[in-house]
């Protein structure tokens, strides 16, 4: 008992840090693959934070891994902007994913005005998620992108090229898919290391995990 | 009910004033005939060179060496009328500008939202010096006898009868709007004040002085209702300014521009109107006037908003000459109708809404940059979409979630066809298509949907990416 008197002790006196945060509190963004949730530490996306989805073609489940998320947002009501994306969004196959089109707004912009677009709807906070189409980006855009996610508490999404993964980026998470064989690859997660083992593709759906209450007890009996 | 009378002693040159650069040295105003030219007015300081009004300008320029003189525009003077009376729109319902160089309004109806007419009173003062213009204000219960008390007090406030009685029987009969002729008689016959016309019998009255007279003595004392004229506020806005100089850049034209945006969010404010659309015209020295078009989805008039929406429409235009004035038209004022918030909503720092947002995108990257989604009851794919409107529900075939904007030829080797054929035909009535749509996997993996023109055996063409 005296023992942990003392431990406490040196812990209030700042001579003894730990080493591990705490545990974060789980994500309430889920992404709809419990496979996928179940790999990344937070439970799903980093919510109010940059991810980048790394691709290095188009046509190889971007949208299915994205469909899940953009529905459950729709659904709830809130607003999904996409920033320029490649092709036309079909809306009858997006509508059979389930998103909910009126709540889809499609921002056209030349590639030098993608940034400040996408910078623009995070911020605004306006958007429960950004979706953006870079082609060029460098660190900088990336971090201004990180933190205008940050600031507008809105998830973003960000489409990059496969050759973007050489470089490294503020993104809080950076998945890469994969084809021949098709594979989902975590590159870096914030908050625990990425797994070792590439996830198949494609994931099997699961029913999207209760989101975890936003209560204060909750919270509190996490840190307790 | 209670009328104010606010008079404006010196409109004309007030108006001018007010656009002035030197307002403190010598101006007249100067009217007549280009061979007799004769002092309509003078600031504070021709006055105190000892300029007056009705002087000829020949005597004029043989006191004062040096002053300013501006020819009075009448058609001027008449648009600072209705200026004002579009400002006192907002302190009531009834509004006249009927009489001359005055404004009556009637004040009672608006005690309860602005206070006791003192504390009205003073916002008016306050209100009209900041806007620059002289003036002098009476109250009472009706506005003849509102307008005759400016015309000798200022501040008197009357609210009953009795005082009123009182007070017009001190006005002299030539202040109290007569006609003429009527007051001068009255004069001559010995008459200097109201109270003693008032005693006089009125059918011999009536009989010296003829029945005009007696219908404004009767109006004064609230024995004879006459309907005002009241001022109804135009439907659309305009505004303008003039340069006394030459701008070059549109930066310089920022300043002007948010006080004009702030006089047009006041507009629609008074008016609990929204803008939707507005044109900013840049007058040059000749040729025609650059034009500016702002546009607008939803009504809006938050003046911060429409000032940084004019702003980025203004900032790309290349000026081909200098700007001498600046003018704004709104001519679609639709009513507006405030977007519901939740109180106990916490909103990040610099939140927006999302129309503000939409606007802020499509002042930069365009009208047609941001768009909706929509799915449209028809086969043939490139035209199964709307980008606005409801969308009709979507049947449940398998479509790709990218489509291309124009079909294009399928380059990527085909590994493997995971589905098709399935037959397009339609649209014989405007474009029509006969298509046999596959569902192939490329050998780099992609999943791409494709088709073959019905009745030809090589070839694909792209038309989507399942993604």
């Amino acid at each position: 008992m005296s023992t942990i008197v003392a431990l406490d002790r040196l812990l209030d006196a700042r001579r003894l840090w730990r080493g591990q945060p705490q545990a974060r509190a789980p994500s309430r963004q889920p992404t709809g693959f419990p496979l996928l949730d179940a790999a990344l530490p937070s439970g799903g996306w980093p919510e109010a934070a940059l991810s980048e989805v790394l691709l290095p073609l188009d046509g190889i489940g971007e949208l299915a891994l994205l469909w899940p998320t953009l529905a459950r947002l729709t659904r709830a009501g809130r607003l999904v902007a996409l920033v320029a994306p490649p092709y036309l969004p079909f809306p009858g196959a997006w509508a059979n994913a389930g998103v909910r089109l009126d709540r889809l707004q499609v921002v056209r912009a030349d590639a030098r005005d993608v940034p400040w677009a996408t910078e623009q709807c995070l911020r605004s906070a306006a958007c429960a998620a950004v979706l953006c189409w870079l082609q060029q980006a460098d660190d900088r855009t990336l971090r201004r992108l990180q933190l205008a996610a940050e600031t507008g508490q809105c998830l973003g999404l960000a489409m990059r090229p496969a050759a973007a993964a050489a470089h490294a980026s503020p993104a809080a998470l950076r998945l890469s898919l994969e084809t021949n064989p098709a594979r989902l690859r975590v590159l870096k997660c914030r908050g625990g290391n990425p797994p070792a083992q590439p996830l198949p593709w494609p994931l099997p759906r699961g029913e999207a995990p209760v989101p975890a209450a936003d209560s204060p007890h909750a919270a509190a009996s996490d840190r307790a | 009910m209670l009328w104010a009378c606010i008079l404006l002693p010196q409109l004309a040159l007030d108006g001018v004033l007010r656009r002035h650069a030197t307002p403190d040295e010598p101006l007249v105003l100067i009217d007549g005939p280009a061979q007799r030219r004769v002092l309509r007015a003078a600031n504070a300081a021709a006055k105190a060179a000892g300029l007056r009004a009705s002087l000829p300008l020949a005597t004029a320029q043989a006191i004062c060496p040096r002053f300013a003189a501006v020819e009075h525009d009448a058609a001027e003077t008449a648009r600072w009328h209705d200026f004002l009376a579009a400002w006192a729109y907002r302190y009531g319902a009834q509004v006249s500008r009927q009489m001359a160089a005055s404004l009556l309004i009637e004040v009672q109806a608006s005690f309860r939202l602005f206070g006791p007419w003192p504390r009205m009173e003073a916002l008016m003062r306050e209100e009209l010096a900041a806007l620059g213009f002289r003036h002098r204000i009476a109250l009472a219960p009706n506005p003849w006898a509102a307008r005759a008390l400016a015309g000798v007090h200022d501040g008197l406030a009357i609210t009953h009868d009795a005082p009123l009685r009182q007070a017009l029987g001190q006005l002299s009969v030539e202040r109290a709007g007569l006609p003429p002729e009527a007051a001068t008689s009255l004069r001559r016959m010995g008459l200097r004040r109201l109270a003693q016309v008032y005693a006089l019998p009125r059918a011999a009255l009536g009989r010296r002085v003829g029945s005009d007279t007696l219908d404004q003595l009767d109006r004064l004392s609230g024995a004879l209702a006459t309907p005002l004229v009241c001022y109804q506020p135009p439907d659309h806005f305009e505004s303008r300014i003039e340069f006394n100089y030459e701008v070059g850049a549109t930066g310089q034209l920022l300043f002007p521009l948010r006080r004009m945006t702030g006089d047009l969010a006041a507009y629609l404010a008074g008016r609990d109107g929204g803008v939707q659309r507005f044109v900013l015209k840049l007058e040059h020295e000749r040729g025609a006037a650059t034009e500016v078009p702002v546009g607008l989805l939803a009504p809006e008039r938050d003046a911060a908003m429409l000032f940084e929406l004019a702003r980025g429409r203004l900032d790309p235009v290349q000026l081909a000459a200098p700007v001498r004035a600046l003018q704004l038209i709104a001519r679609e004022l639709p009513p507006f109708v405030p977007a519901g918030r939740d109180l106990f909503d916490v909103r990040p720092q610099q939140a927006v809404p999302w129309e503000q947002l939409r606007e802020r995108l499509r002042a930069r990257l365009g009208d047609r940059a941001v768009h909706g989604l929509a799915v449209h009851a028809d086969h043939r794919p490139e035209r199964a979409w709307r980008d606005h409107g409801e969308s009709a529900v979507a049947p449940p075939l398998p479509r790709p979630g990218w489509l291309l904007p124009q079909p294009i030829p399928l380059r990527e080797r085909v590994s493997r066809i995971l589905a098709g054929p399935e037959r397009v035909e339609s649209g014989w009535w405007d474009g029509d298509v006969r298509r046999d749509y596959y569902v192939v996997e490329t050998a780099a993996g992609q999943r791409a949907w494709v088709f073959r023109p019905a009745g030809e055996r090589e070839g694909f063409m792209l038309h989507g990416w399942f993604a």
